[in-house]
């Protein structure tokens, strides 16, 4: 090119010379369309999905009318969804079991929810072989649409629906190293199969609280009781590097101003240092610490690990949220400090600063679909993991999973100790009303082998009680199946 | 059976589309003779009935079997033929290619409206037949009068009243003033300024390229910015500054003065985002329209679903949704093509009008008349620029400046004045076929039908890169011998 171009000065220099700057031009604009069609190819490839799959896209309906809806699968290939075509035409949406999968497959009548929503083009696309699709066209049949295989954990899901058992909650289970979601159950549930003949019913209970179609892992909004000293107990070691130096005696309760705070069941833990305060879950010990917090900085924290912020779920989710500020008072604070007051999470957060912490500090998105394949099960698409971000740095990380252990250790987890697997995690028992005898049970936790890796699993039990009695052996439950087979 | 034939319709529409813009770039390969060439334009216009009959056929089906629209297609393909003939009686020396690529344009164009209102793309169709004849007789008047570079006052006095009394009387159109109404068509006076502004711009620098001409020149072409930008029509001011820093550009040979007016732009970009809110809007839209969907993004979403959704090979025609996007005719009608016909179809979309533009840019070089050059020039860099805010809008490549894609959007004003600017440039080359004998494609074509036995390994050497011996023909040099 250069070559030649020097040859052409030589020979038609006048005329040239004259034309470099239409050259410039041309070649500027020229250059100017390439990168538009390539930013066309790049969204195209790219890009498109994220648009495509936008809830707000109502185009991918009219597919339906071309398209068999495709199939969705457990990672192990059990089939949850699927579309059965009876002999006029008539096409049903079947799930084979019921609502075990509820909020997690979701539905596809009176709208649409969980994978059924965001798998929804997938699902009306099809990828069968070509001349199969266009004898179809010929005699005016549908193609069978594609297949969507998620990373829904067939026997975990059943462990952790059986495990809460008559239950209202939530139990999601994570896999931290990928952020794949393995298991996601919240009751009270419904039957896919029966939702559009039972529709009326369903909304005309217009209480969010007691809604059926409420995803409680990701909407259910409760006060995270004692599983928040995680997030007290890091800001506490941000500002004193020599938290190994912490001590209090434990009374058993402690009144500050107008306040008076207790341990659960009135216990009396003694003589602790800041990791058996957090072991033992002691109240009154963790009253004394939020109160030496700097409140902007402990607010700072709680803003990083994602209250008051959309979290990463593929499920529509609410902000968790909380309220403290320089003018807090004394009450508002201890309250806080031991995750009452107004603090309020849903169980995927807890899931996610938890899986975070198992695996180094780093968060990785919650996904649900693995990949897309054909029907014949030729591959369409595959996703992969990917990162959030760090929530906390490493070292933090390895602290809280010696303070994590600890509880399981020697603390209010330890029906989990000595199993096959190591296991970590904080229970809370969290009050919701005024009758102290009430709470919420909760668990959070993971837990690991060397062959299988690890879990994060997170429970709430509504009105369970406490959360080593309630929540605890639901999650061992998880842990005993994940890790036996 | 019908989903059938639209499916199957949206290939062999991709391929005749295709196989089209091929022929675009193929018949300005070096090795191609003057017949290859003029048989190659013939093959180009094959392919544009055959697409044309394809979607209307499609059309036809699903939409009712309405007899009307048979009607509307026959009616089309004698305006096509009538154009076509026109040409080839009247204006033999015309260039074949930017016919048959505004004949192409227009009629994507009229497929895409039939499919999105039937009523526009009838309203399209008149104004395009009267428009097509009152343009007719431009390229006769551009060859032969010339007292065009004299006129220069009067261009920039024509504009700036013209651009000031929209902008103090107008009408509030879409939050900008753009329009006023005459007898009850609305007018958009700023797509006719721009031509007579390159007329200014061009006579101006003609004169001469002094300092104090610059200086000159500069503060009318701000005046006629301003007026616009303060009419909140940022697209027509943007088009306006990019074809005046160009044209200064080349006419005075100082890159300094086109980095330094560059610079200048993006510091007023800056300006004008900080200062006003509609500007925001755009930027807001652009860098996150899922994030403001409820508001600001709402149209940019709409575009990229309906770009998305169709993916390369488009929905079919009529299986879509374009008419989900606002303003789906005028400003999004590209979103609206690569949604129905396919991302393959809108990428050849963008090539017909890089063939468009080349063809300007290359007349601008083959002329040896400064002021014809600038003239050919300016109206290249607004065409190009143009296709490059409208399309670029559409994929939010860049922010959205709510500009049309010439030939091809609705509106009557849009494609009148385009009409005017390509028969401006069919005007140039008569003028150079007429004053300045035969240059460039045609010399050479000549010297190779003498020669037309040439060792055919020559001729493979020549064909190495078509797209390169393109670019030799675009710069008009006599490059027969370079080998």
């Amino acid at each position: 090119m250069k070559k030649t171009s020097t040859e052409r000065k030589l020979k038609t220099s006048t005329k040239s010379s004259k034309n470099r700057e239409f050259v410039i031009i041309t070649y500027l604009f020229v250059a100017v369309f390439i990168m538009m069609m390539g930013y066309f190819a790049y969204f195209q490839i790219f890009k498109s999905e994220d648009f495509i799959n936008s809830p707000y896209n109502t185009r991918q309906n009219t597919f339906a009318e071309h398209v068999v809806r495709g199939e969705i699968l457990s990672s192990d290939k059990k089939v949850l969804a699927q579309t059965i075509v009876g002999e006029d035409g008539s096409e049903t949406r079947y799930y084979p079991y019921g609502a075990m999968f509820a909020h997690a497959v979701g539905y596809d009548s009176n709208g649409k929810y969980g994978v059924e929503s965001f798998g929804n083009f997938s699902l009306l696309r099809s990828h069968a072989f070509f001349l199969e699709q266009v004898l179809n066209g010929i005699q005016d049949k549908k193609n069978q649409g594609d297949n969507v295989v998620t990373t829904l954990d067939y026997s975990l899901q059943e462990t952790a629906y059986n495990a809460l058992g008559g239950n209202r909650g939530a139990v999601v289970v994570l896999e931290p190293s990928t952020g794949k979601i393995l298991a996601l159950v919240s009751k009270p549930d419904f039957d896919p199969n029966t939702i559009a003949s039972e529709w009326q019913n369903i909304i005309s209970n217009t209480d969010s609280e007691n809604s059926i179609l409420v995803n409680r892992v990701t909407q259910g909004l409760y006060p995270p009781g004692s599983t928040f000293k995680i997030l007290t107990t890091l800001e506490y070691m941000r500002e004193n590097s020599n938290y190994q130096d912490y001590s209090y005696e434990c009374t058993g309760n402690i009144t500050m101003e107008h306040t008076e705070i207790h341990c659960y069941d009135n216990a009396v833990h003694g003589m602790e240092n800041l990791e058996t305060s957090f072991a033992k879950s002691c109240n009154t010990s963790y009253a004394n610490i939020g109160l030496s917090l700097n409140k902007k900085k402990f607010a700072g924290l709680c803003n990083e690990l994602l209250f008051h912020k959309d979290l990463p779920s593929p499920y529509p989710s609410n902000q968790s949220s909380f309220e403290l500020n320089e003018k807090s008072n004394t009450d508002q604070v201890t309250q806080m400090a031991i995750g009452q007051g107004k603090t309020l999470v849903t169980p995927l957060h807890m899931a996610l600063i938890t899986s975070a912490i198992a695996n180094g500090g780093a968060l990785m998105r919650p996904y649900v679909i693995d990949h897309t394949e054909n029907y014949k099960g030729v591959a369409v698409k595959n996703y992969k993991p990917s990162a959030y971000g760090n929530l906390i740095t490493k070292e933090e990380a390895q602290k809280l999973q010696g303070f994590l252990s600890k509880v399981v250790s020697e603390g209010t987890g330890s029906k989990l100790s000595g199993q096959i697997y190591q296991a970590a995690g904080k229970t809370g028992s969290a009050e919701f009303s005024n009758n102290k005898n009430e709470s919420h049970a909760w668990f959070t936790g993971y837990a690991s082998t060397k062959e299988k890796g690890s879990i994060a699993v997170t429970v709430i039990v509504e009105n369970g009680g406490a959360g080593s009695t309630a929540a605890v052996p639901i999650a061992k439950q998880i842990f005993d199946s994940y890790f036996s087979r | 059976m019908l989903h059938l034939i639209t499916e199957l319709s949206k290939y062999t529409m991709i391929i005749l589309f295709a196989l089209y813009t091929y022929q675009c770039f193929s018949a300005l390969k070096r090795s191609v003779d003057k017949e290859e060439q003029a048989e190659k334009f013939r093959s180009q216009v094959v392919y544009m009935y055959l697409f044309h009959f394809n979607a209307y056929a499609v059309l036809y089906l699903s939409m009712e079997k309405n007899t009307e629209i048979i009607k509307f297609y026959l009616m089309q393909a004698v305006f096509f033929a009538a154009v076509q003939i026109c040409y080839g009686i009247f204006y033999k020396r015309a260039s074949r290619l930017v016919v048959n690529n505004m004949c192409m344009l227009m009629c994507i164009g009229f497929v895409i409206l039939t499919r999105l209102s039937y009523d526009y793309a009838v309203k399209q169709f008149q104004i395009a037949v009267v428009s097509m004849a009152a343009t007719l007789l431009i390229p006769y008047f551009i060859s032969r009068f010339k007292y065009l570079k004299s006129l220069t006052w009067l261009y920039a006095l024509a504009g700036i009243t013209m651009l000031g009394v929209v902008a103090v009387l107008g009408a509030v159109s879409h939050g900008a003033k753009l329009s006023f109404s005459i007898a009850g068509i609305a007018v958009q006076p700023s797509e006719f300024i721009k031509i007579i502004f390159v007329f200014f711009v061009a006579s101006m620098f003609y004169e001469s390229t002094e300092f104090i001409q610059v200086v000159k020149a500069t503060v009318i072409a701000g005046l006629h910015v301003i007026i616009l930008v303060l009419s909140k029509d940022l697209g027509a001011g943007l088009i306006f500054f990019i074809a005046y820093m160009v044209m200064l550009y080349v006419a005075t040979r100082k890159l300094y003065y086109f980095a330094g007016g560059l610079l200048c732009g993006a510091v007023a970009s800056v300006a004008a985002y900080y200062l006003f809110n509609h500007v925001r809007v755009r930027v807001v839209a652009w860098q996150d329209p899922l994030a403001v969907f409820e508001r600001e993004g709402n149209q940019v979403s709409n575009s990229l679903f309906a770009i998305g959704t169709g993916g390369w090979f488009g929905m079919g025609l009529n299986q879509g949704m374009p008419n989900k996007i606002p303003e789906v005719k005028q400003d999004f009608i590209f979103s609206a093509i690569a949604e129905e016909l396919g991302g393959i179809f809108a990428i050849c979309l963008i090539l017909v009008c890089v063939s468009c533009f080349l063809m300007f840019l290359n007349i601008a070089m083959q002329i040896k008349d400064t002021f014809y050059k600038l003239v050919a020039l300016g109206l290249g860099t607004i065409y190009g620029f143009q296709i490059l805010l409208s399309v670029g809008g559409d994929i939010k490549f860049i922010p959205s400046t709510g500009v049309t894609l010439p030939l091809v959007s609705y509106g009557g004003s849009s494609l009148l004045s385009t009409l005017i600017i390509f028969a401006v440039i069919q005007g140039l080359y008569l003028f150079r076929e007429r004053t300045e004998g035969e240059q460039g494609f045609d010399r050479r074509n000549k010297n190779r039908n003498a020669g037309k036995k040439e060792s055919v390994k020559k001729k493979s050497a020549r064909r190495k890169g078509g797209m390169k011996s393109h670019e030799e023909n675009i710069h008009g040099t006599k490059v027969e011998d370079f080998d």
